[in-house]
């Protein structure tokens, strides 16, 4: 990651109409990175790789590709490229002919084309004579494959991903999605992915970006963003997540409805310290919760009914309520079952090095 | 039951298919045993011979033949060049405005193609809308353009206009929008997405309006006449000669089965090599 970065984006907004789709969006892309960008529909991400590949202009901001500005050329000038959410191959031609488009396109000559098309296709495991193959008799799977090629015999300086893989089965998705990372590596290009999944970003990223409503609510690490989400809504889009109010006391000590706090006193060790009367969010993953005996202690406790148990195959889910209404979700690996009967009562605890504080309300 | 309802179904549609069946093919084999009687005759009880055939071209048919077929060809191709644009606004860029053209284009097939043609030679000829205003106003007067073949060309392609055009911007609208934008995301210009991905996804499109144009034109008799003054003879002028003024059947039917037999190969190879279901929207 020397010399900067391989885009980068300033202040770039885009209106529809009176509708702002994006808020003057800054994003540096490093060479060789595998960027996801997340966010729910409607959000903007779909907008964006449209605007960075060239398919939609920007109404302001610049974008640059290492030191040439590129927000004024046309999609077919940039050196790079996207794979289709449709995949967008081209149904009248065999899967080699898509392969080869972009080398037909730059001239190559057609014996050497054909080469680098049963290259590729060995690299997304493709059999050979596959290349004569209509695509109307290719699988799902195997289509996603014959796009990937594609966009990767044009060779380009950054390649882009709209959801490729939304509309695969589980299984397959899965498959991919690790054969995607696995291809990110071999090929050493920089991937700029987007998707609504968590997961898909969770496997696969070096870097994830969180879009809110035309803006990024936070960039970073698959960790960092499950772990010290920045705002409630990165917090609750990163799978499943217990958040308490709480408000600061004075003297280091927080207060929250339905929790008791033990760490009084020695919060600021991790942390956690707000101001008198300064509002704030507690976050503990659903994983870092305790059913407690009742010897047991802890830096926080919840008291509640035990709702409801969910099986999600190798761990259990449960649902708690406190007395105030609020559902908090439990995960336990399977072997660590807990024996409690739906509708008694539990108390369960968490400590302080495992959650973490959002500021603000 | 199921296969029940098939077969009831289809023993209800003899009837007509056989009536239909004979309507269809029953002139056309007069036409066939006509042609191969001796000449003027006007019974198809004669020993066939095939001296109509002979005549076409001893007597120089062949060239009304190539005249039909050369300014067929002229005009779809034409057709072909100015209709795509329009054809692509309407199936991809005019939305709403899309219909208004429709109503208008169609509007004017609800007028009699004799009609339509005098109002251009109304428009056109000496003395005429266009000519005798300009002399009246400016004492300069020019000359018809009237009364040759360029003009009968135009006259094929303006009333052919909506053969060609309907079928084209169905067969665009087949053209995904998501195959355009990914050949140039992978770097094709205006010009290798034209050639490369619109035209072959066209096809069928473009293979049904020009069928229709061609074949159309092929047979038209009323440009030539009345555009035309009769400038160049065109072949379904000498087939009504022959079947009327010339009282020579076999003539006219032997003209006939030849337009037939090119026009009916034509149009067989021309829709062997596309996939009809397509446009009829069964697929995809």
């Amino acid at each position: 990651m020397d010399a900067g970065p391989i885009l980068r984006l300033q202040n770039v907004v885009k209106k529809f109409g009176t509708f702002t789709a994006l808020h003057g969006i800054d994003l540096d892309i490093y060479d060789g990175e595998f960027l996801t960008i997340v966010g729910p529909s409607g959000s903007g991400k779909s907008t964006l790789i449209r605007i960075l590949v060239g398919m939609e202009d920007v109404s302001d901001g610049e974008i640059w590709l290492r030191d040439q500005r590129i927000d004024q050329t046309p999609a077919n000038k940039r050196p790079t490229c996207m794979v289709f959410q449709s995949l967008a191959l081209f149904p009248h031609m065999s899967v080699g002919h898509n392969i080869e488009f972009p080398l037909k396109i730059q001239g190559v000559a057609p014996a050497a084309r054909k080469a680098r098309a049963l290259e590729l296709m060995a690299l997304l495991h493709l059999p050979d004579d596959y290349y004569t193959k209509r695509i109307s008799q290719c699988s799902g799977g195997e289509r996603q494959r014959v796009a990937l090629a594609r966009a990767l015999a044009f060779d380009p300086e950054i390649l882009f991903f709209d959801e490729p893989l939304s509309a695969l089965d589980y299984r397959l998705r899965k498959t991919l999605e690790k054969e995607l990372k696995d291809l990110h590596a071999r090929t050493g290009k920089t991937f700029v992915y987007i998707t609504h999944s968590l997961e898909e970003a969770m496997v696969m990223s070096d870097r994830i970006a969180i879009m809110k409503a035309g803006r990024f609510e936070q960039i970073g690490g698959a960790d960092e963003i499950y772990g010290k989400p920045v705002s409630r809504f990165v917090a609750s889009f990163m799978g499943e997540v217990n958040l308490f109010d709480i408000e600061g006391g004075g003297d280091g000590r927080l207060d929250g409805p339905d929790l008791d706090v033990h760490v009084n006193g020695n919060a600021e060790d991790f942390g956690i310290r707000l101001d008198k009367g300064a509002k704030g969010t507690l976050m503990v993953r659903p994983e870092y919760v305790r059913f407690l005996a009742s010897s047991d202690t802890s830096d926080f406790i919840v008291r509640g009914t035990l709702r409801a148990e969910y099986a999600l195959g190798s761990r259990i889910q449960y649902e708690v309520e406190t007395p105030g209404g609020q559902a908090l979700t439990v995960e336990k690996l399977r072997e660590d079952r807990f024996a409690g009967a739906e509708g008694s009562q539990v108390v369960l605890g968490f400590d302080a090095e495992n959650v973490h504080l959002i500021r603000g309300e | 039951m199921e296969r029940l309802d098939q077969r009831l179904g289809f023993l209800s549609a003899i009837p007509l298919a056989v009536i239909l069946g004979l309507s269809f093919l029953a002139p056309l084999v007069v036409v066939a045993l006509f042609s191969i009687m001796p000449q003027k005759v006007f019974s198809l009880f004669n020993t066939p011979d095939f001296s109509a055939y002979s005549v076409f071209f001893s007597q120089g048919y062949y060239r009304s033949l190539l005249w039909s077929l050369g300014m067929a060809f002229a005009s779809t191709l034409i057709l072909f060049v100015i209709c795509w644009p329009l054809a692509f606004g309407m199936a991809k860029v005019f939305r709403r405005f899309t219909l208004v053209i429709t109503i208008f284009v169609v509007m004017s097939l609800f007028v009699s193609e004799n009609i339509r043609l005098f109002g251009w030679v109304l428009t056109l000829m000496k003395g005429g809308l266009i000519e005798g205003h300009f002399r009246y106003y400016t004492g300069i007067g020019f000359d018809s353009p009237l009364y040759n073949t360029g003009i009968i060309v135009f006259g094929l392609i303006y009333v052919y206009l909506p053969f060609m055009l309907f079928p084209l911007a169905q067969g665009i609208a087949m053209v995904p929008d998501d195959a355009r934008q990914a050949a140039a995301d992978l770097g094709a210009s205006r010009w290798q997405i034209l050639t490369q991905i619109e035209l072959p996804l066209a096809a069928p499109g473009i293979m049904v309006g020009s069928l229709l144009s061609f074949v159309l034109a092929a047979g038209a008799l009323a440009e030539s006449k009345l555009l035309g003054g009769q400038a160049v003879i065109v072949i379904a002028d000498d087939i009504e000669t022959a079947f009327t003024f010339g009282q020579n059947w076999p003539l006219g039917a032997s003209l006939a089965m030849i337009l037939i037999l090119i026009i009916g190969s034509l149009a067989i190879f021309g829709v062997s090599r596309i996939d009809l279901d397509a446009i009829m929207g069964r697929k995809r």
